[in-house]
């Protein structure tokens, strides 16, 4: 089969030390519609930024046609027939599709008018040409998301595109809509077009692609046939990694429930529901772990919970009272820390002290204060003990927060989350981009809080986290909680695999 | 009848509306144009001013009305690219490197009229020339409508003029189009190999050549000579304006008309026994009121219906 693109031994490390594609290797063979799939941050994106010109590697070849292609912009990706639809649509909302269409390569009337006619003209023509059913004379905002997207593929084959990238192309889309995506791109490739597919959702991969490629840890896992991989197989191959921890123990007795979810859905401002009916309790010394794919409502319960987001429906209970329509700063001080999922957006002000990241919650309270003074003397020793007590390295409690490390900025939210009083505790991603040193303190951290008898709500995208850590465990998909774990120790990533990726679904667990 | 209202319903009325419009106008155009390309442009005050002033000088120099135009149109662009020249290449706040040129614009000419002409108030020692005014061949014979519309400054009619030109420039040509899709999805536009930083230049020069034109008005039309600050607060005014009118043609037109109909019956009204800071002030208040009514409408407008375009692109 003649290949279309080989990408070759592709090394990128982003300016921050994340290793985002290591030794990535793959071919793509002409007229074939070929998915790459693989958990958030296994580097999928940033390969197709490589192919598209948007970033370039530090090491690595990409051949194009069997020429080697050295993308500058996304620009000269186009000029050679390489086109993307992103996730997030290119259009210009309050322009019609045919005047998208044509932007930056417009037709002329007289050298310097914009001929609109011809426009309309060229873009029914390319529709046709396609068998694509749209609208050229109306504006973007007022057509369907999936119509939309359609205009977006048109684009890149307007634009002569003869492979098509399409990243996570069905996560706006209806089911309905879905169906006449696949059929578009099957057409396509009956049109003699390539296509990579770039998706978490295997159902779909199974029923569209010819190729899938695994990607897993910013590495290549391997590429088959579509037709010798099951789903079970790459979910597995996907998260699926050998476990090499010790568990922490159990504890010993659980009390009464402290953080109560009832019911709780919540439908976004597009008018799609991201939570559905989620419901659970956490019990006095209970560290009840979150495991989910990133992007399947965890972010929103959160905020939730702590009051940053209001759900459409339900209600939540911190001992017994509900939280309705309180203020975040009310919802803390009836016993909620929170050390929050994006640490420089949330967790700290980053041109600011460590001491005054560590007082933020707290400033308006005695001793902290009197009256409208902030007693200075007394939060600079409140902050030098937390840097003491949570072995934060840093010149002094008066350091601006940029200098300090990912790690130590994490132990500055942890310190001060842990310090507030606190009954439950919403831990997101509490060891992210973090070295391997700090993680084990904040696991201690952690079970040091259960173990005052403390309720601990632990979301992370880190499965062994999850597993070393959590007293039970839910999982979450599509907003949806899909099954529960009480028996954690006897459980392993694998076998959760399939519940995080919607291949199987406790009933039970439902409701 | 009382006496103002006799006044106002005269034909002077209408024709005093018109007058006032005309730098609103040309103001509002140039603030509605580097809106459409994304960037909220609020030098027109500094760029009014210095075209203003440089118009007044150099005509009363070379006694050239075609030179005193260009020198005037030249000084108004020189001051947006300055303003270009921050924002997009230096990356400094559009907002604050505004407020920065328009206090370098009411500095710098306080300080040149003083050279210039040896006062710092005006140049009133000067000889400026002005722009002429037109009468319209058969409109000015018609009764009434005639007395309003005929006898104009010729800039006031060149303001009519521009809003033909801005709506040619937005909606039929290429760069308007890439404007457009500048201003509402900059990434779009990025992603079909459009240099937005140019675009957005070009956008604000163009802002330059109207602000330019209201000034040369100020000093030139509406008065013959150039006064420190004299565009009085017009610039922000348009800012007001090009919101009411929604950045179109059009819209930005009839804004316009409103607002200069506030101010000529802000002069009207000077002639009763009010006192005149009461009377100076109607102007901005109705600014403050039409934008607080406006604002509200908006959003009530938005909660009914929650804005598509966010969704997805």
């Amino acid at each position: 089969m003649e290949k279309i693109l080989e990408v070759k031994g592709i090394l990128k490390i982003y300016p921050n030390g994340v290793i985002a594609n290591k030794d990535v290797s793959v071919d793509i063979e002409k007229n074939t519609i070929h998915a790459i799939v693989g958990e958030n941050g296994a580097g999928k994106t940033t390969l197709m930024k490589v192919i598209f010109g948007i970033t370039q590697p530090q090491e690595g070849e990409v051949f194009y046609k069997g020429e080697k292609i050295n993308l500058k912009s996304p620009h000269d990706a186009i000029e050679i027939g390489i086109g993307m639809v992103h996730q997030h649509l290119m259009l210009a909302p309050d322009l019609t599709t045919a005047e998208n269409m044509v932007l930056g390569i417009e037709p002329l009337r007289g050298k310097i008018f914009l001929n609109i006619d011809k426009a309309f003209e060229v873009t029914k023509k390319v529709s046709q040409d396609y068998g694509f059913d749209i609208p050229i004379d109306k504006k973007i905002k007022d057509l369907p998301i999936g119509i939309r997207q359609r205009v977006e593929i048109l684009k890149a084959l307007f634009r002569n595109a003869e492979l098509l990238i399409l990243d996570e192309p069905t996560t706006f889309l209806t089911p309905q809509e879905i169906d006449v995506l696949f059929n578009t791109l099957k057409d396509l490739k009956n049109h003699g077009k390539t296509i990579i597919f770039i998706s978490h959702k295997l159902k779909e991969v199974k029923q569209i692609a010819d190729r899938i490629t695994v990607m897993s840890d910013a590495k290549i896992v391997t590429t088959k046939e579509a037709s010798e991989l099951t789903e079970h197989d790459i979910a597995y191959l996907m998260v699926g990694r050998d476990i090499s921890f010790e568990r922490i123990s159990p504890p010993e007795k659980m009390g009464k429930p402290l953080l109560s979810v009832q019911n709780i859905s919540y439908i976004n401002d597009e008018n799609v529901k991201l939570l559905n009916n989620v419901s659970f309790d956490i019990r006095e010394s209970e560290i009840l772990g979150l495991a989910g794919v990133e992007g399947n409502g965890q972010s929103e319960l959160i905020k939730i919970i702590t009051g940053l987001l209001k759900a459409s429906e339900g209600n939540i209970y911190i001992k017994g009272e509900s939280i309705k329509g309180l203020s975040p700063r009310v919802i803390r001080e009836m016993g909620i820390a929170h050390i929050p999922e994006d640490r420089m957006g949330y967790g700290v002000a980053d041109k600011t002290s460590l001491e005054e990241n560590f007082i933020v919650d707290r400033y308006y309270k005695s001793p902290f204060s009197k009256i409208f003074r902030l007693i200075w003397k007394y939060i600079t020793n409140h902050s030098r003990k937390l840097i003491e007590q949570f072995k934060i390295l840093t010149l002094s409690s008066k350091t601006t927060v940029s200098s300090l490390s990912g790690g130590n900025i994490q132990k500055v939210v942890v310190a001060r989350e842990l310090s507030s009083e606190h009954e439950i505790l919403i831990a997101a991603q509490p060891t992210r981009g973090i070295d391997v040193g700090s993680e084990e303190h904040v696991h201690n951290l952690l079970k040091n809080t259960r173990d005052a008898g403390k309720a601990i709500f632990l979301i992370s995208a880190d499965l062994d986290e999850i597993l070393k850590l959590s007293t039970r465990i839910i999982v979450i998909y599509n907003g949806e909680i899909v099954a529960e774990f009480t028996d954690v120790p006897k459980i392993s990533g694998k076998y959760l695999g399939p519940y995080m990726l919607g291949v199987k679904k406790q009933e039970a667990a439902v409701g | 009848m009382s006496p103002l209202l006799r006044s106002i319903l005269s034909p002077e009325f209408g024709f005093a509306v018109l007058r006032v419009m005309t730098p609103l106008l040309f103001a509002a155009l140039g603030v509605a144009i580097s809106e459409m390309a994304g960037s909220i442009n609020i030098a027109l005050e500094g760029i009014m001013l210095v075209s203003a002033f440089t118009g007044v000088v150099v005509s009363a120099y070379t006694g050239s009305l075609v030179i005193a135009l260009l020198a005037g149109l030249i000084a108004g662009i020189i001051l947006a690219a300055m303003l270009g020249y921050f924002h997009l290449k230096l990356k400094a706040d559009i907002i604050l490197a505004a407020i920065a040129l328009n206090m370098f614009a009411s500095g710098i000419t306080i300080f040149l009229t003083f050279i210039f002409a040896h006062d710092k108030g005006t140049t009133s020692s000067l000889r400026s020339l002005v722009f002429p005014d037109i009468h319209i061949p058969v409109i000015k014979s018609i009764p009434i409508l005639g007395e309003i519309l005929s006898g104009h400054n010729i800039l006031t009619y060149g303001a009519l003029l521009a809003v033909a030109l801005y709506y040619i420039i937005i909606f039929k040509t290429p760069l308007g189009l890439r404007i457009r899709a500048v201003g509402q999805n900059p990434d779009a536009a990025e992603s079909v190999g459009i240099d937005v930083n140019r675009i957005k230049l070009y956008a604000l020069l163009l802002s330059g050549f109207f602000g330019a034109f209201g000034g040369l008005y100020l000093a030139m039309g509406y008065v013959s000579w150039f006064a420190r600050d004299m565009t009085a607060g017009r610039g922000f005014i348009a800012i007001a304006i090009t919101t009411l009118g929604g950045y179109l043609p059009i819209g930005t037109f009839l804004a316009s008309l409103l607002f200069g109909t506030v101010n000529a019956l802000a002069i009207y009204i000077a002639s009763l026994q009010i006192p005149s800071e009461f009377v100076s002030l109607i102007p901005y208040l109705v600014t403050v009121i039409v934008l607080a009514v406006y604002s509200v409408q908006a959003r009530r407008k938005k909660a009914r219906k929650p804005t598509k375009a966010k969704e997805a692109v």
